[in-house]
């Protein structure tokens, strides 16, 4: 059971990873990507050339998927996405899915449409055996680099500049703007951080989640849903989102197969009912 | 017997007390006028009153009957409408339309969706009566969004007489109306039926003073004096607090 | 006291203004009619029964896509709520439908065909409660999640749904006992056809019913809708109730025609195409769906001859330059279609002149 909730956690991290660039996105433009995952997706399938074809190490792989990736969201931003923030909802929907469909096409034709794996070095295979509990290495790695990363993104929301800028814009946009906070820098470089945090989990995440051209597609349920049920106010609304979707997904799964899927469904259905804003946001949000 | 009371009202929102404590008594067919300094709650006070807000504590009794928990929709049902400060209009559609809608509503046919809009001649009848005592006739087939300020603002009234109210709470009716098409619409107000008790809130003086039979001063979110117009007007508190600022207002 | 000032019009008005509401009675109900454009366009839709017979197949998925899209437009171009997840009821009643044919619980396909689509209402109804609350963002994920689980559903119980293989040895029994499904699907189109007629028909009259009016209310201006009597949550359920309605007939329409579900049916490609399609041909009116499955179906068929394998590129690639252009733009190339079509629900500033010169001033 243990070993169950040690899985959870590891999932429940990478999620976070990969959901909090979103989140923000979310929270500060009032912006819906639901392209998210195509950052994910390109960041895994960086490291699949890197390291697979390339021969670069895996501990190099993962923070170059990281800049990769960044610079592929800054790229997008300033080209594209910069012309939609005003639209309607509906309006950013079809331009993310629009893009979404893109890169699922087009990563199917150039990499071909079968799953790829990230050759992990032979010292994260395999598990250690603490107490009892089952720790896969791979797993333990996720969780270690995940919860670091989680901490270092608290330290600069709390203790920085650009935090407390970022964190200012969040909460209302207008205001920050008059304070003379350039809402589109943060923006932008908001937005690259977090496609490539997006990148690194979904080099991090390869080998767990599956990598294949229709991850963004499979996968963006799941980033919504921790999306919706964290709040967009905070770093540690998601963070408990994403840890309680990872158990209660894992959990789920292996006590009733059959309806495993179903338990972070329900979870999500069930928050939205009870409180619509997400069960961390500040009752005030939009 | 009071047709609209409240006792006790009050609504905070986190730290800031928008109304405090505020307890009025509406005689059937009054007029009555609530005035007060700029963000003294009045509009706070229409917002509980009309459902729009839940208060954090005090009652509303509508003709005996404790509403304080009904939603907006079911007060208007119950026969109390209201008309906003700034224009809440259906942009898109015309005033025959609009008057239309309100009317189908309280006739209770809203929900009918298979007979076509225009086969009730009851309804029809009615648009037209309305739309003749608001001076709107000319203008009923025209989309709202391009009817000139004043038009528009007597279709906001307009719309809320269709619901037939036995309360009708206006707020602010005169603002932002031109001096040319002032007239109109304070005739128009003058012109409403009996009847109908009207609760207004309005920063223009004169009209409160020709309109009225009985004003409620607010300041800060409580009720500081209520009474007949040539006592509030003498009252020297009054004078002070919110004539005196008139300079400004 | 306030002046009394003049209350009611004069004695001699009054006739005035009995005569001037008949006359606006005529206007609305004139405007309720079917203009010559609408007649053209469904007479000519008949006609390629017989204009175009070697096309039946790709004309029938055609009339389901424009049915299922209607669906759509009555709850986007009329309630304002944006749905990913449309493919939910279409899924649903697609299987449904399946499942009562292949067990022969129901065997004459035109009852069928409305106890699916009344399934999917019932499902609509269950799921419009999670619609009424939160943002758009909540309402995107509610439906879409819905919808997925609806998918996940059905792959897990592929024993009974036939799983990614879809639903086998699904056989339909004659319409009325009479009219044979045939390969080159005759039967199917002039059947699927129909339906999307009969279909039209209901949902316009819905359009321009009261209901139809406080619906567009609503959309427009939530909080003034209900500060005149309009009970808001209820009229929502109605018409997403219907909509469910709608897009089941059209799920089942497909099952019925193709003699076969399958698990794309609940899948975010189809709900996304939907969207697509809508797009196109513009909402708030309800030939938006119908044009706009055409146009579609046409530009698919075109691109599939290019390139078969990658048309979910170019899609991506169409919403993208669409977005980009500004919708408002493209509605505005398509405001010409619409301004035909004018009368079904969109603004109209005809002002007919007996009205306007008859009717009194104040003074």
């Amino acid at each position: 059971m243990l070993t169950i909730i040690f899985d959870g956690i590891a999932y429940g991290m990478l999620l976070f990873v990969l959901a909090c660039g979103l989140s923000v996105t979310l929270g500060l433009m009032n912006f819906i990507n639901l392209a998210h995952g195509a950052f994910a997706m390109a960041g895994g399938y960086c490291t699949v050339i890197l390291v697979n074809r390339l021969g670069v190490p895996f501990a190099l792989g993962l923070p170059m998927a990281f800049l990769v990736t960044a610079v592929l969201g800054g790229l997008f931003e300033r080209t594209l996405y910069v012309h939609v923030y005003a639209r309607p909802h509906l309006d950013q929907v079809l331009f993310t899915i629009g893009l979404v469909f893109m890169a699922v096409a087009a990563t199917d034709y150039t990499m071909g449409s079968s799953q790829q794996f990230v050759q992990i070095p032979e010292a994260l295979q395999g598990q250690y055996n603490v107490f009892g509990i089952g720790m896969g290495k791979y797993r333990l790695l996720i969780i270690v680099v995940c919860g670091l990363l989680t901490i270092a993104l608290q330290l600069i929301l709390s203790k920085t500049r650009f935090g407390s800028r970022l964190r200012a814009a969040v909460d209302d946009q207008r205001v920050a703007r008059g304070l003379g906070i350039n809402v589109g820098a943060v923006f932008g470089i908001t937005f690259a951080f977090g496609s490539g945090l997006a990148g690194l989990g979904g080099a991090l995440g390869a080998e767990i989640l599956g990598l294949d051209p229709t991850f963004p597609l499979k996968y963006m349920i799941y980033f919504l849903i921790v999306v919706t049920v964290g709040g967009t106010s905070s770093i540690t609304g998601p963070f408990l989102a994403s840890i309680l979707l990872g158990i209660g997904d894992v959990a789920g799964k292996y006590y009733v197969p059959k309806l495993g899927a179903f338990v972070i469904y329900t979870i999500m259905i069930v928050v939205l009912l009870w409180r619509p804003q997400g069960l961390f946001a500040r009752s005030t949000a939009r | 017997m009071a047709i609209l009371e409240t006792k006790g009202l009050e609504k905070r929102f986190g730290g800031i007390v928008a109304a405090h404590d505020v307890s009025i008594a509406i005689e059937q067919g009054a007029r009555h006028a609530l005035i007060g300094p700029n963000g003294a709650g009045k509009t706070t006070v229409i917002n509980l009153l009309t459902g729009v807000l839940k208060p954090t504590a005090g009652t509303i009794m509508l003709d005996g009957r404790d509403i304080t928990a009904l939603d907006p929709h079911q007060r208007v049902r119950l026969g109390m409408a209201r008309t906003f400060q700034i224009n809440q209009l259906f942009l898109d559609l015309t005033p025959l339309e609009t008057i239309g809608l309100a009317v189908s509503e309280r006739l209770g046919l809203g929900g009918d969706w298979w007979r076509l809009v225009g086969s009730k001649h009851e309804v029809t009848e009615e648009i037209v009566e309305i739309a003749e005592r608001f001076r709107l006739a000319d203008v009923m087939h025209v989309r709202t969004a391009t009817l000139p300020y004043g038009k528009q603002r007597l279709l906001e009234i307009a719309l809320a007489f269709a619901c037939r109210p036995r309360v009708l709470l206006l707020d602010e009716p005169a603002a932002g109306v031109p001096e040319a098409e002032r007239h109109e619409l304070l005739a128009t107000i003058a012109a409403l039926p009996a009847e109908v008790t009207v609760l207004l809130i309005e920063h223009d003086m004169d009209l409160v003073f020709s309109f009225a039979d009985r004003i409620s001063v607010l300041v800060n979110g409580s009720l500081f004096v209520d009474g007949a117009p040539e006592d509030v007007a003498r009252d020297p508190r009054v004078r002070a607090v919110y004539l005196g600022e008139e300079a400004d207002a | 006291m306030a002046a009394a000032g003049l209350v009611r019009p004069l004695d001699g008005a009054v006739t005035v203004m009995g005569a001037l509401a008949d006359d606006v009675s005529t206007y609305l109900k004139r405007r309720a009619r079917w203009s010559p454009l609408e007649i053209a366009f469904w007479v000519f839709a008949f006609a390629t029964i017989w204009l175009f017979p070697g096309k039946h197949l790709i004309l029938t998925e055609t009339a389901i896509l424009a049915l299922f899209a209607l669906s759509l437009d009555l709850i986007l171009g009329y309630a304002g709520i944006i749905s990913l997840g449309q493919a939910a009821f279409f899924g649903f009643a697609g299987y449904f439908a399946g499942l009562v044919a292949k067990y022969g619980f129901i065997d004459e396909p035109v009852i069928a065909l409305v106890v699916s689509g009344v399934a999917a209402a019932a499902l609509g109804f269950l799921t419009s409660f999670l619609v009424l609350r939160g943002s758009d963002l909540t309402r995107l994920m509610v439906t879409l999640g819905v919808s997925l689980m609806l998918g996940e559903l059905a792959n897990r119980y592929s024993d009974i749904t036939g799983g990614a293989d879809g639903l086998q040895g699904v056989t339909i029994a004659p319409i009325l006992g009479r009219f044979h499904f045939d390969m080159f699907g005759h039967t199917g189109y002039t059947y699927a056809l129909i339906v999307l007629f009969v279909c039209f028909v209901i949902a316009r009259r819905i359009v321009y019913s009261p209901f139809g009016l406080s619906l567009r209310a609503v959309k427009g201006n939530s909080l003034r809708a209900s500060a005149i009597g309009i009970p808001i949550k209820w009229r929502l359920v109605a018409i997403y109730t219907a909509s469910a309605f709608f897009a089941g007939i059209a799920g089942a329409l497909l099952t019925q025609t193709t003699a076969f579900c399958s698990l794309d049916v609940l899948s975010l490609d189809r709900s996304a195409d939907l969207l697509l399609v809508l797009i196109i041909g513009g909402t708030g009116y309800l030939y938006g769906g119908l044009i706009g499955a055409v146009i579609y179906k046409f530009l698919q068929d075109w691109v599939a001859t290019l390139t078969p394998q990658y048309w979910q590129f170019w899609i991506g690639l169409v919403l993208v330059v669409i977005v980009l252009i500004g919708r408002q733009r493209f509605e505005g190339w398509i405001a010409g279609v619409r301004g035909a079509f004018a009368q079904l629900g969109t603004r109209q500033v005809t002002r007919p002149a007996a009205l306007g010169s008859a009717a009194p001033d104040g003074h």
